[in-house]
């Protein structure tokens, strides 16, 4: 393996390596393009990544929660909310059900009121904070047990919001990978019509080769080789400016957004890093696949 | 070594050489003579595959050429010089290079000594940095012949080798090719100057094939 890797490293100061011609800006041009599309599948690594934790994240901790609201006249509401708790003691799945104290209440109100919250003259809701065993509980169920308990309670089980943003979340990790797949299809498209445009190029060089002896492995590694590491240099380049790029964003915080979390975490860092391993393995396939048609062509 | 099978070449309904039965023995040494567009160079294409045989069959080394591969075509070149009409360098790379070639592409290592002997036997050793643009048409023949021989190829095939230059250059290049013939080479050289064939003749046992009426036709030694 370092064998291979030394003999790649030291390909252009060999012979073999400067049988075929430099191409000026053929050669920039595909190592701008490697350098672009590397650059693009960082951000959609990093979109793919953080849409992922995103799901994760939504996925434990509000799966795990739900709430009890109930309305009912002044002279009522105890008793629904005995009846209430009553019911979610013997509901299966619920682990913990409890109800909030009137400075809860007020804190979970003051982002919007403001911390002098009359709270005793409004009429909220009495709300009980429901912990569920990881197996969950049936909600229709308990909606109608509570229906028939306590008539002014509703089960809020955060299903109705939480499973659509989950999907958004999916899809948009589905559309990160889908990008990243296109950007490979895109570099390997890009890199097979510059491996094709050389070797049109360089038809009397192939021609001179093969009539002094060159096996078609010989020619075709030429070329190989050569945009091989034109691709992986490229990727180096533009997967260094991604990473610096996603490191420079706002970082995210416990009330971030989904926009300030877009970034790569801890151990994370180094899936980018394979970015520039897989553009020089399409750019070798991709070449190889060309040389070998074109020379297959040729003769 | 080379045997022709009643061979022929045809191309676009066209055939351009026919009937072809003969053998380049080893160590032998041939003048093509013919005129212009008679099939010298196609004949030549046929001696090292560049060409298929269109009818009956050519055996080059024992190998019907009919079931080669390419990787074994190109083992096969390893061990036939050519001298092209055009040469066929690349232009990027230097002289030296270019006449090295050879031995790139089989992977084999370049022994700087024996590459400034080979260019001094030429006549190149000022020329070994320099790119083929830069070179004179007999230089440029000559470190064609040079790249030929690198592999000390058992048949060295000239295509008209003289056809550029000076009659003192050509009778230069005819001296490095009887050399080569001396030393245990098949030559064969295409060419229609009578001239160059009667100056071999004195020091050498040659056999002219004249290509005529898209046949080849043998005689001895003597024209």
């Amino acid at each position: 393996m370092k064998a291979i890797l030394l003999s790649f490293l030291n390909f252009r100061e060999s012979a073999s390596g400067r049988v075929v011609p430099p191409s000026g800006f053929t050669a920039q041009l595909t190592v701008i393009t490697s350098a672009a599309m590397a650059f693009l599948a960082v951000f959609a690594l990093a979109l793919s990544m953080a849409t992922g934790r995103l799901a994760e994240r939504w996925g434990n901790e509000l799966a795990r929660g739900s709430t009890v609201r109930i309305s009912a006249p002044a002279d009522q509401i105890d008793t629904q909310i005995a009846a209430a708790l009553k019911v979610l003691e013997t509901t299966p799945g619920v682990a913990d059900a409890r109800l909030l104290t009137a400075e809860e209440e007020t804190d979970l109100l003051e982002p919007w009121f403001g911390p002098d919250l009359p709270l005793d003259t409004l009429p909220l809701p009495a709300l009980i904070d429901i912990q569920e065993m990881p197996e969950g509980f049936d909600a229709e169920g308990l909606r109608l047990r509570l229906a028939g308990e306590a008539p002014g309670a509703v089960l809020d089980d955060h299903s109705r919001w939480r499973k659509p943003l989950l999907r958004a979340a999916e899809r948009l990790r589905l559309l990160g990978v889908l990008s990243l797949l296109l950007i490979a299809g895109v570099t390997a498209g890009m890199i097979t019509l510059a491996a094709n445009a050389a070797l049109a190029a360089n038809g009397q060089v192939i021609r001179t080769l093969r009539l002094v002896g060159a096996t078609d492995r010989f020619i075709a590694g030429a070329f190989v080789r050569r945009f091989t590491l034109r691709g992986l240099m490229g990727a180096v380049i533009g997967t260094l400016f991604g990473m610096v790029a996603v490191a420079l964003l706002p970082s995210a915080d416990g009330a971030g957004s989904f926009l300030t979390g877009l970034g790569f975490v801890g151990g994370q860092w180094v899936w980018p890093l394979t970015i520039p391993v897989l553009a020089a393995l399409v750019a070798f396939a991709a070449t190889r696949v060309a040389a070998t048609q074109t020379l297959r062509r040729l003769m | 070594m080379i045997e022709f099978y009643d061979a022929g070449y045809g191309y676009g309904g066209r055939e351009l050489l026919t009937e072809m039965s003969l053998t380049l023995a080893p160590g032998s040494f041939h003048f093509l003579t013919g005129p212009s567009g008679a099939g010298k160079t196609t004949f030549l294409k046929l001696c090292y595959r560049e060409l298929q045989a269109t009818a009956g069959r050519v055996s080059i080394f024992g190998e019907d050429t009919r079931s080669m591969g390419r990787d074994e075509v190109a083992l096969l070149r390893r061990r036939i010089g050519v001298v092209h009409q055009d040469c066929q360098f690349l232009d990027h790379l230097s002289v030296a290079e270019n006449v090295a070639l050879p031995l790139t592409v089989s992977g084999l290592p370049r022994d700087h000594g024996d590459l400034s002997d080979l260019l001094a036997w030429v006549g190149l050793s000022e020329q070994i940095h320099a790119r083929p643009p830069e070179l004179s048409g007999g230089e440029r023949q000559r470190a064609a012949l040079a790249r030929a021989v690198i592999m000390s190829p058992d048949v060295i095939l000239a295509d008209e080798p003289t056809g550029n230059v000076d009659w003192e250059m050509s009778l230069r290049l005819l001296q490095l090719l009887i050399e080569l013939n001396r030393m245990g080479k098949t030559v064969v050289i295409a060419t229609h100057d009578l001239h160059l064939i009667r100056q071999a003749k004195a020091q050498v046992a040659a056999r002219v094939l004249r290509i005529s009426n898209r046949r080849i036709q043998q005689s001895g030694a003597d024209l």
